[in-house]
């Protein structure tokens, strides 16, 4: 297996990353930093993901040449990453996976989590309750409106969800609310962080643990296209899925474009979540990277028309991939989204998240610039079961 | 300037009691009120202030201190804001040194050499900046350094002993020691553990201590004085603030400053 070893982990990306937090938590990042390195460098760790990643989440995840899709679209041949299939419908599970099982080992009994679109919360139920942990998830009262199924199955799985009715009620304010409870609960409990941000050592660790997508759809396209896609495109949000398929193509020739929310257009501040594209570099959420933010410093309200991209801030590594420029970041917004969504849904029969819709819009303006005969590498980060109601509201269809 | 500051724990130290450190969010509960806050602060007892400045994400902070930020941040309150009221009190004869206390981001926004150059320049004398400890802090250490404001750090219940030595050198006024693992906001009880905190701590520093979270009462504050050198009040006081008409804010917050510090009969 493939982590890389060392006996430390960097804890910036240039100039970004960091560890911009309270002093009531140095102790337990400090702790955790030192609980991964050992895991990481442990092949029992290694082989326990590995193999509740084959027989529990269900890896490897196909890739699947989306054949109608590309007739129709015209130009380079599109392959899709199906997170979807992947146990709870998205890749958040691989990341929860990994981190419960670090806190088993950390001996802290309980586990609580943020969540926006309900996926990292469901996902983290699922592996709390695989593994008898105490679960309690945050989540905006907005987000709680707008996946109420998923708010069910968290629920059914045994797990706590608590509303969050601060700020834009979705989930940087989720997030906000997990940090107080860590702050009270440090000793006993273990911040289950959704995507690839916060303080170090979390935005390396989620990225090593999505890094699976990635390592697998390489050695995939290797074998079923018989090379490298020109371009590997995925959503971003906090940018967990994104950096888990790009990281492992980091050194090859391969352009990575993460696609961001443009929500009701990049000229409405408050009505989007395009940080990268729109954003400037900042704190918030212990970590310095790129952020929607007003001159004074203030963080603004975001919006997307899916929950998991509704967020303010970003993956530090994303930051560092921009202004290094080895990643593009582009954004589309909620029309592009629903177009991108109904487009994979009635060309291939694969009902897409909303988040992913993001990046199939993306992918399908690009098939023509690349060209007939390149590849692109699509993220296909989540199913779109938890969107149907958001999608019937869209459309103007009462379910 | 850092000067300010440590004469008045000396002060504090000759009198033979701790320092009552009060608590006020800038623009609360509206842009008009803060300079006469931090004037009634005074004039109630307070020997040191800190103004906090708002932000949208305290993520620190409980529910008290967040509302205040809300309705801070809404009025429109940034840190240049939080500059010219520091500058307006001085100028209505404030004497008690002033620490301005907030989150990285506004800072960071503002630049953080000209955050602790204006800062000087406005009459303040120090900084807490809750989510930047000490291993992020360099650049803007630096700048404190050379504008001789302070920059406090802060100590928690899980600060492990060996980061100790590194805080406290970071210090050149006082140690900020926070008494509970958690959030700002009163409490019922304190844990009985801060003394003990407090001793941990003195073996690494001879600066004052002042000990803050969860303080409100009379007796709490007594409690924390007979340990600490100084005790820091913040929810408790935006809650006098809040505790009736606006107009009359000035005056509760007087009163209870009064109180607590024992300058008044407790008329509770
Ligand atoms: C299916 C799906 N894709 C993407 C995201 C966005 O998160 P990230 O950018 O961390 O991958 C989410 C978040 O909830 C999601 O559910």
């Amino acid at each position: 297996m493939s982590m890389e070893t060392s006996s430390e982990l960097a804890p910036r990306f240039g100039d970004f990353g960091g560890r911009y937090i309270p002093e009531v938590l140095v102790a337990a990042h400090e702790e955790l930093e030192e609980a991964y390195i050992k895991a990481r460098n442990d092949t029992t760790f290694n082989e326990e993901l590995a193999e509740l990643g084959r027989h529990y989440v269900g890896r490897p995840t196909p890739l699947y040449f989306a054949q109608r899709l590309t007739q129709e679209v015209g130009g380079a041949r599109l392959w899709l990453k199906r997170e979807d299939l992947a146990h709870t419908g998205a890749h958040k599970i691989n990341n929860a996976l990994g981190q419960a099982l670090l806190a088993k080992r950390l001996d802290k009994p309980r586990i609580i989590a943020e969540t926006g679109a309900g996926q990292h919360g469901v996902a983290t139920a699922t592996v709390c309750a695989m593994l008898g942990l105490e679960c309690v998830v945050y989540m905006g009262t907005e987000d709680i409106r707008r996946q109420s199924l998923n708010v069910f199955r968290m629920k059914m799985l045994g797990a706590e969800v608590v509303p969050v009715d601060s700020g834009n009620c979705t989930l940087k304010d989720a997030i906000n609310e997990a940090m107080r409870d860590w702050v009270t609960n440090v000793r006993t409990t273990h911040y289950l962080i959704g995507s690839a941000i916060g303080p170090h050592p979390f935005p390396t660790m989620v990225r090593d643990f999505q890094s699976v997508i990635g390592r697998e759809a390489r050695t995939q396209m290797l074998e079923q296209a018989g090379r490298l896609p020109e371009v590997a495109v995925a959503c971003v949000g906090g940018g967990s899925n994104a950096i888990g398929l790009f990281h492992p193509f980091v050194e090859d020739p391969v352009r990575l474009i993460g696609v961001e929310a443009a929500g009701e257009g990049l000229s409405v501040p408050g009505r989007n979540a395009a940080t990268l594209v729109a954003g400037s570099p900042g704190v918030l959420h212990g970590t310095h990277t790129y952020l929607l933010q007003d001159e004074a410093g203030q963080i603004l309200e975001t919006h997307s028309i899916s929950a998991g991209l509704d967020y303010p801030g970003v993956g530090p590594e994303h930051s560092w991939l921009k202004t290094s420029g080895r990643a593009e970041y582009i954004a589309a917004d909620d029309k592009e989204a629903l177009a991108g969504f109904k487009r994979l849904t009635q060309s291939e029969g694969i009902i897409p998240a909303l988040e992913p819709a993001h990046a199939i819009h993306a992918a399908v303006r690009l098939a023509e610039e690349v060209g007939e005969g390149g590849d692109i590498l699509i993220g296909l980060s989540g199913r779109g079961d938890k969107d149907m109601h958001t999608v019937a509201e869209a459309l103007g269809v009462t379910l | 300037m850092s000067k300010r500051l440590r004469a008045r724990f000396a002060q504090t130290k000759r009198e033979g009691r701790a320092a009552f450190v009060a608590y006020v969010m800038a623009g609360f509960p509206d842009p008009d009120h803060t300079v006469p806050l931090l004037l009634g602060l005074e004039e109630g007892g307070a020997d040191v202030i800190e103004l906090g400045i708002p932000f949208t994400d305290p993520l620190a902070d409980g529910a008290t201190i967040q509302h205040a930020n809300e309705v801070a941040v809404s009025a429109g309150i940034t840190f240049a804001d939080c500059l010219e009221m520091v500058q307006e009190a001085r100028a209505q004869g404030l004497s008690a040194p002033l620490v301005l206390m907030g989150y990285e981001n506004p800072l960071l926004a503002y630049g953080e050499k000209q955050a602790a150059a204006d800062a000087a320049a406005a009459g303040a004398d120090g900084f807490i900046v809750v989510d930047l400890p000490p291993d992020e802090a360099s650049t803007f250490r630096q700048a404190c350094e050379e504008q001789d404001v302070s920059f406090v750090p802060l100590i928690a219940p899980t600060t492990a002993e060996k980061r100790m030595k590194t805080i406290t050198s970071a210090a050149n006024s006082f140690i900020y020691c926070v008494s509970v693992t958690g959030t700002t906001g009163q409490r019922a009880e304190l844990p009985p553990s801060i003394g003990e905190l407090v001793t941990t701590i003195r073996r690494y520093t001879e600066l004052p201590i002042a000990v803050g979270f969860g303080v409100s009462t009379r007796d709490q504050v007594a409690e924390v004085g007979s340990v600490a050198e100084g005790v820091i009040v913040g929810s408790a006081i935006i809650s006098a603030i809040e505790a009736g008409t606006v107009d009359g804010c000035v005056e509760r917050v007087r009163s209870y400053v009064e109180r607590v510090t024992g300058r008044s009969v407790d008329k509770s």
